[in-house]
């Protein structure tokens, strides 16, 4: 009887409807935004969140990897709200507060891919299994990329990559749990074709030398398709492998094939071996169809142009980004930069720098580290202030649109990091293009893998 | 065409002197003291570590600040003054031009001094082993190498600009009373095709002309009999290791323009070196000399268009190509000694 009559009290009734409603697991999907908590892979429980840098180390992109790492710290520094804060600054909109992220601080942990696919994937696995990465960022293969990509969306983790340029990153192998800030060589294409045509004219014989792994052959694709476009011919393209150190048995079937032109789809280590070694052959002292001999390298870096030495000087190339651009984004990236390292960022560390900020400000928008939520607030964002004027981060293809840079080697540099002019940057819509040309699925956010 | 030929054979020509040159030392080793050396390579790699730290110590600067210019990051500029130049003025400037080719005078007594040592040291107590072994002792000497070297120098490849006045093209054609630019070439590599010529011939007549190099192999045929005679062999054939280091050690510096070197790169030169070696007949000089040519100029002319579009890939694999072949056909390899490496 005094149950009855306890039970038939309004409050008894309150609280055995809500513990029925708890119980049933509707509250979760109603009330709180943080209700999925312990359902996502490796969810931040204390006061911490871990980033997973993967980076290049040694082997032929270690240059970029080095510079990498340098702006990762950088960037941690900053959203941990030391030093001068950086790009924090000036990012448009922005959530961050400096003060980690969520008010966790940030801290990371890193692993040497050695410029190589496997290896990378296998390290990307042990920070996300190993070491609890939130999100996985670094590289600068699209070999790399592309793997981790494809890693981190079959453990429900988010891959910031680092400097791939690939098309299929964003093109074929796109994942919904990949996003891209650097640009891709179709980009290249459009932006360096028309100053081509303009300096070198529009009757000219291209010859390929293109580093025999996905990069080098999208950039292949987009150049010819770009350069044909102006009337060039193709007379061959020549697939060199990955870390090839001497080129001297592509170089020599060059100088007489009919070429007046040598365009080298190569990068970091690589480039700098085919360029230098190229002009020891003479062919930047050459005439070849009654014009100059001429080299084009498509994409190029700061520290790539520094390594190349003279060999560089005339040279073009296309560029994510430069440290002597001029906006407020940019002069604080390299004062900031430039103040702990006592270099200019180059720009990989630029685009590595830029990812690790814009996953923060992500989380912070969206309110939590579960990955469909920032995957939501990534896509389709629109921001300014990161040095590439008004970017967006495109939701159909994760490639965020921007600005692309024409540079060319320095003829009379003035410091031993002047050694690449911007010649002319190409605007966002111009570069803008259809991304289902390229193809690929995103996948789904959800339901949300778990890693472990 | 011919000119695409020619191109080619002259490349195989410069490739086949760098392997000839490295696999020299190797065979040398073998051919004296019946040992696998797999350290050869590193003792490549330490040559041309050697060129590196002379260029390090040449271009030492001084690091001053200028308050009045700023830095690209808004910080008081560095200006750094290169300190042998401020020491020896002109004669500074040369020096720093010239340093890798000075630097094969600073190399020769240390890969002595190391050769010597890593005999007396460690490979003499393994003369009696078996070949794995001695495989096996040699190739954890060139880890531990390449992993000082790797903590020292770092990880990634340290370029070594050649002197100005060798860079560019050399116009081949023209002194050959042909059209001008048509047959063009690295004026570097020719002057290490040379250098490999030179070193190569010298090695040879040290041991043909020399009374050190005539009981040398004496004891190359005979050890024991050499010995009854009451000459010191070990001593003699010491001496032949310390060579081995200094020619894999030349190699190694007056490569590195043409290849920035890392850590690695002995490794890298291994593999090849062996497969020459082994070609060539294993302890034999003129087949490591004669295999070294041949497989680069097989390489280069495998690496014409013309040959892929038939083959394709065929560059990355003829140098294994061939030594299968070889070690099917003929075990004992090109010039190699009856009875060696056929049982």
């Amino acid at each position: 009887m005094t149950i009855l009559k306890r039970g038939l009290s309004r409050r008894r009734v309150l609280q055995t409807g809500m513990a029925g409603i708890i119980g049933s697991g509707v509250a979760p999907l109603v009330f709180t935004k943080g209700a999925w908590a312990q359902e996502f892979c490796n969810n931040p429980t204390g006061d911490t969140v871990v980033f997973g840098l993967n980076l290049p180390l040694t082997g032929t992109y270690a240059e970029e990897g080095a510079d990498e790492q340098k702006a990762y710290e950088l960037a941690i520094a900053h959203l941990n709200g030391e030093g001068d804060g950086g790009l924090l600054n000036v990012l448009q909109p922005s959530a961050l507060k400096g003060n980690g992220i969520l008010g966790k601080k940030v801290t990371y942990v890193s692993s040497d891919s050695q410029t190589k696919s496997d290896v990378a994937r296998a390290g990307a696995t042990r920070m996300i299994e190993r070491d609890g990465a939130i999100m996985i960022t670094g590289g600068s293969s699209s070999g790399e990329a592309i793997a981790v990509q494809g890693l981190c969306q079959e453990m429900g983790v988010i891959f910031m990559a680092g400097l791939t340029h690939s098309n299929d990153t964003t093109g074929k192998d796109k994942r919904r749990y990949g996003f891209r800030h650097f640009f891709n060589a179709y980009q290249s294409g459009i932006g360096l074709a028309p100053v081509l045509g303009q300096s070198y004219g529009n009757d000219r014989q291209a010859y390929h030398l293109t580093a025999d792994y996905t990069w080098g052959w999208t950039q292949e694709e987009s150049i010819k398709n770009a350069t044909e476009a102006l009337g060039w011919k193709t007379t061959a393209a020549v697939k060199t492998p990955l870390g090839t150190t001497d080129y001297s048995q592509y170089l020599t079937p060059i100088l007489n094939s009919g070429a007046d032109v040598l365009i080298l789809n190569h990068y970091g280590l690589d480039m700098v071996n085919s360029l230098t070694q190229a002009v020891q052959f003479g062919m930047r002292d050459r005439q070849a169809n009654g014009k100059d001999f001429q080299i084009v390298t498509p994409l190029i870096s700061e520290l790539m142009a520094k390594g190349a030495g003279e060999s560089v000087k005339g040279i073009f190339g296309t560029s994510n980004w430069h440290w002597n651009l001029q906006d407020p984004g940019s002069i604080a990236f390299t004062k900031s930069f430039g103040a702990a390292y006592g270099s200019p960022p180059s720009q990989a560390a630029h685009t590595a720098y830029v990812q690790a900020l814009l996953y923060a400000d992500a989380v912070e928008r969206a309110g939590t580290f579960y990955p469909p939520e920032v995957i939501k607030a990534l896509e389709g964002h629109e921001f300014d202030g990161m040095g590439n004027g008004k970017t967006l981060y495109r939701a159909e293809d994760h490639q965020c649109i921007k600005s692309v840079l024409v540079v060319q080697g320095n003829e009379s540099p003035t410091s031993e990091f002047d050694v690449l002019n911007v010649v002319q940057e190409i605007d966002r819509d111009t570069v803008a293009y259809d991304p289902a040309i390229f193809g690929g699925d995103l996948g789904p956010a959800e339901p949300v893998p778990m890693c472990a | 065409m011919f000119e695409i030929i020619f191109l080619q054979f002259l490349n195989g020509l410069d490739k086949g002197a760098a392997y000839a040159l490295i696999a020299l030392g190797l065979t040398l080793v073998f051919g004296t003291l019946g040992v696998v050396n797999f350290a050869h390579g590193a003792l490549f790699m330490l040559g041309a570590f050697c060129a590196v730290t002379v260029r390090m110590f040449l271009t030492m600067e001084t690091v001053t600040i200028d308050p009045e210019k700023l830095s690209p990051w808004g910080a008081p500029l560095e200006v750094r003054e290169p300190l042998v130049q401020a020491w020896l003025g002109d004669f500074g400037a040369v020096l720093v031009n010239y340093s890798v080719p000075l630097s094969i005078l600073i190399t020769i007594p240390i890969m002595l001094l190391v050769g010597i040592g890593l005999e007396r040291g460690i490979i003499k107590h393994f003369y009696k082993r078996t070949h794995a072994e001695q495989i096996l002792v040699t190739f954890g000497l060139a880890i531990v190498a390449q992993e000082v070297i790797k903590s020292v120098f770092g990880p990634n490849p340290i370029p070594q600009p050649m002197p100005t006045d060798l860079r560019g093209a050399a116009d081949i054609g023209a002194w050959l009373g042909m059209q001008a630019n048509v047959i063009t070439y690295p004026v570097w590599r020719l002057i290490y095709f040379v250098f490999a010529g030179v070193v190569i011939g010298g090695v040879f007549a040290f041991l043909q002309f020399t009374t050190f190099g005539m009981v040398v192999r004496a004891g190359m045929a005979d050890r024991e009999t050499v010995g009854l005679l009451g000459i010191n062999i070990d001593r003699r054939f010491t001496i032949m290791f310390g060579l081995a280091a200094v020619v894999a050690g030349m190699a190694g510096v007056m490569y590195t323009p043409l290849l920035p070197p890392n850590y690695h790169l002995g490794m890298d030169f291994l593999v090849l070196s062996f497969v020459v070696v082994v070609v060539g007949g294993m302890g034999s000089l003129p087949g490591a000399v004669a295999a070294g040519f041949l497989l680069g100029i097989l390489q280069s002319f495998a690496s014409m268009n013309q040959v892929k579009a038939i083959f394709p890939g065929i560059d990355q694999i003829i140098i294994y190509l061939v030594a299968v072949i070889i070690l099917l056909v003929r075990p004992r390899g090109l010039m190699g000694r009856r009875g060696v490496m056929e049982a």
